[in-house]
């Protein structure tokens, strides 16, 4: 078979202010394939997307498409030239409808309602998503409002599809309705580019794979001819045997510990009521599917929400949580499972982002001077290794880890006795993951309680002695010991056993 | 009626919701003063004149809302109404032609709005310190044009704004029995057609759609594919090509110029926009909302009067009390439908 190239870019370069983005990367994607885009955070592979998107502008290298070379000049121009992206998050407008989201930007001076009303629907069918036209996007789900994005690019004819971490906010049957999605436009010819974290997903339905690391190709590869294990040692650049060293964790009994925390009925606005404890230096989880109630429970334990009854103890004595700097006087820190909206003061720099609880928790008459932050600062910035140019420079511009070890870094700052992590590893690369599930057990070892929610249930298993499962709003089990391994957290989620 | 209308599948958006609710609110705060006040709200030139009296306000707030829409907004545009009204005044007394009164007029509103539109797009400076700044530039230059009210002495002008439009059955019979006609000054005439034009603009044209989708997210209009630069251009040269043609209709109504001419209307204007159901994080509102938003306010004061409470600041009282009302209503209404859709 004569292998066709849709798109070839060769040498990208990309420099910005203090860094080389990325150092002549090639890649290239041929005619009808999935080809997965891989690397760690920060390693260049959203600066090669935004490149080849026209977000960003070449400093050197040539991109052809079909053979032809060609110049991106901006989304719109990428558009035409028939390369559609669709972001990780939505970059659709939730206040117009589906079919308005569908063709604006593209369709002629006078909007005929009605007949893009019936092409869109149309296609909706055609691809089998589960949305009308009329409704407005903001109506759909998330899940629903992305592939509305994809119906978009493939009505635009693109040649070429980029999917920028498309399965992080969906479920597995979505994930397995968009594969069916992206194996039906491959059969028609489309290249896509499939970026994503999800290792099994790369499996599952690329053929080909590209890995980058620190803006520098490391290779491209046959998804087949490459172990799941060599590609994770491709993209860390680290070897197998170090990945290892995070073994079984010990069964560690924590009966003879002293409860830190204790709530009894314990409600908020989104929490139904439930009882927790944490004992000193447990690390403990919250499992279920997305929407069980997770996140819900422990934004109710630090008063993240409006708590609307139960009886806390801390350290034994009661004590009152409605608010969340009543947690953080108690020694409780949340780090949020969304960053972006709830974490991270993207403007302020990485040590301002760094110092911000501690100063919360002084108040704002005792000010943190300059020469402590700046200690602070670079403590922590040497200790969970973040990646950034200067203690100054604007968190917003770190990579997602990176801005994750920031959030993190202020509240080990506070010192806590207790600290609960809500997805602290989503969305970012498996170095920095399991730097982190590293750091959650010496936080242990040092009598920190811990309390870990993730989606991956495998890294639950590795990191918390304890794991409370949750469906559909309520604890349906509390799993230790022997108990603690894949099937029998499946079975308790799916509800065979209880 | 389109029998479509009716048998709607999808619920209101926000858009249309806030905007029903402000028409509802209208109509029964009108007949609640019909009940009580009787009197002047029972003749149909009563509403007559409440859009004689706001005809540019209603231009203006078109444009406003245009603005808003697209996540922005435009306080210059009751200083430029003024600075254009002075203009035509001084102009016209020179012996000008109505014609070319009328193209100085739209070109006065266009050049602030080309500024504005440049000076916010392409060098991104905040909406609100660069309108601010032509604002102040606007009344000032109407000052240095003339400290002194001007009467417009221009023979054809006058002639002109004195034409009515006359419809003698819409009248009433006066308690000495004489029939007085509905009368409607032009500059109404092109206040409405001001309103259908935008509207039809925002709700046809893939402009007015792009506005929408700028004011609703701007990183994702972009990736759309829409050049959000112009469009966010266009909407200040829209509001600057209104605020022109609303001083020429001001200038029709009053027939003359004076410094403090429109004064506070950009905050009337915004009011006006805000109770019509445009929320001023952009992406919702609707030109046909806000025209009832200004005759919402319109009311209001009429009712004030009607109730005895002569003094000025009984109006500035009950406007802000009415746009609080809004508000609130606004946020309620619009959580209650967040809520109901993240369940």
């Amino acid at each position: 078979m004569q292998e066709e190239y849709l798109l070839t870019m060769r040498h990208i370069e990309k420099r910005f202010p203090g860094v080389l983005a990325l150092n002549g990367v090639d890649f290239s994607l041929r005619k009808g394939e999935i080809h997965a885009l891989m690397g760690e955070n920060g390693a260049g592979k959203s600066t090669l997307i935004k490149v080849l998107t026209g977000v960003y502008q070449m400093d050197g290298g040539e991109i052809r498409v079909d053979g032809e070379k060609i110049a991106i000049k901006s989304p719109q121009d990428a558009q035409n030239k028939g390369i559609s992206t669709v972001y990780q998050e939505i970059t659709l407008c939730p206040n117009l409808t589906v079919s308005e989201n569908m063709f604006i930007g593209r369709c002629g001076a006078w909007v005929k309602r009605r007949d893009l009303e019936k092409k869109a629907d149309e296609i909706l069918t055609r691809l089998g998503i589960p949305a009308r036209s009329t409704q407005l996007l903001g109506s759909c789900s998330l899940a629903v409002q992305q592939m509305v994005a994809i119906a978009r690019a493939v009505d635009m004819n693109c040649k070429v599809l980029i999917l920028d971490e498309p399965t992080s906010s969906l479920d597995d049957k979505e994930v397995k309705r968009l594969f069916g999605l992206m194996r039906d436009l491959k059969a028609q010819g489309v290249g896509i580019i499939f970026v994503t974290h999800f290792l099994d997903q790369v499996y599952e339905v690329s053929d080909r794979i590209t890995v980058l690391r620190n803006g520098e190709l490391v290779g491209e590869y046959l998804t087949e001819d490459l172990p799941q294990v060599q590609l994770v040692s491709k993209m860390i650049g680290k070897e197998l045997e170090e990945l290892g060293s995070l073994g079984e964790t010990e069964d560690i009994m924590f009966g003879d510990k002293p409860v830190f925390y204790e709530a009894k009925g314990i409600s908020s606005n989104e929490a139904l009521p439930f009882d927790f404890s944490i004992r000193k230096g447990e690390v403990n989880g919250f499992t279920g599917l997305l929407g069980s109630g997770r996140s819900e429970s422990v934004r109710a334990i630090f008063g993240a929400d409006k708590v609307t009854g139960g009886e806390v103890t801390v350290n034994g004595e009661p004590v009152k949580i409605d608010r969340p700097i009543d947690a953080m006087r108690h020694g409780i820190g949340y780090l949020s499972e969304d960053r972006k909206r709830d974490g991270i003061i993207a403007e302020l720099s990485v040590r301002e982002n760094i110092i911000l609880a501690l100063q919360v928790m002084n108040g704002m008459f005792r000010p943190i001077n300059r020469n402590e932050s700046e200690a602070f600062a670079d403590e922590y910035i040497k200790v969970l290794n973040i990646k950034t140019a200067s203690m100054e420079t604007p968190v917003g511009s770190l990579s997602g880890g990176n801005q994750q070890k920031v959030i993190l870094a202020r509240w080990l700052l506070t010192h806590p006795d207790y600290l609960i992590l809500d997805e602290p590893t989503r969305g970012i690369d498996v170095g920095t993951k399991l730097e982190i599930q590293k750091l959650v057990l010496k936080l242990a070892e040092e009598g920190v309680s811990v309390t870990f929610i993730s989606s991956e249930v495998e890294e639950m298993l590795r990191t918390c002695s304890r794991l409370i499962v949750m469906r559909d709003r309520h604890v349906v089990g509390e799993l230790t010991g022997k108990d603690l391994n894949q099937t029998k957290v499946m079975k308790t989620i799916a509800g065979g056993e209880a | 009626m389109n029998k479509a209308f009716w048998k709607r599948k999808e619920p209101l958006n926000d858009t249309q919701l806030l905007m029903t609710i402000t028409i509802v609110i209208f109509f029964v705060m009108y007949i609640l003063a019909m009940i009580l006040f009787g009197g002047g709200f029972l003749h149909v030139q009563q509403v007559f004149d409440m859009l004689n009296d706001n005809a540019s306000l209603i231009i203006v707030t078109c444009g406003l809302t245009i603005v808003m829409i697209g996540g922005g907004i435009d306080i210059s545009v009751g200083a430029v109404t003024s600075l254009v009204v002075m203009s035509c005044v001084l102009y016209l007394n020179k012996g000008g032609n109505i014609f070319v009164a009328v193209l100085l007029a739209v070109g006065i509103g266009l050049a602030f709005g080309l500024v504005h539109g440049f000076l916010v797009s392409y060098l991104e400076i905040q909406p609100f310190i660069v309108t601010l700044a032509g604002m102040f530039f606007a009344r000032g230059m109407t000052t240095i044009l003339s400290v002194n009210p001007q009467k417009v002495s221009h023979v054809a002008f006058n002639t002109f704004r004195e034409k009515r439009i006359v419809i003698p059955w819409l009248g009433y019979t006066a308690n000495n029995g004489n029939k007085i006609p509905a009368r409607m000054e032009l500059g109404v005439v092109i206040a409405l057609a001001c309103v259908i034009l935008v509207w039809m603009l925002l709700k046809y044209v893939r402009l007015g759609r792009n506005f929408y989708a700028m004011g609703g997210n701007q990183q994702s209009a972009l990736m759309l594919g829409i050049n959000v630069k112009r469009t966010r251009f266009l909407s200040y040269i829209l509001s600057g090509l209104l605020s022109g043609i609303a001083g020429f209709v001001f200038m029709m109504h009053t027939g003359a110029g004076n410094s403090t001419n429109a004064a506070g209307m950009e905050m009337n204007a915004i009011a006006s926009a805000i109770i019509g159901g445009t929320l001023l994080t952009g992406g919702v509102g609707n030109v046909i909302g806000s025209f009832f938003g200004t005759m919402i306010l319109t009311t209001i004061k009429k009712i004030v009067v009607a109730s005895g409470l002569n003094d000025p600041w009984w109006q500035s009282i009950t406007t802000g009390g009415m746009l609080c009302f809004f508000i609130l209503l606004q946020s309620i209404v619009l959580g209650k439908r967040a809520k109901k859709r993240k369940t």
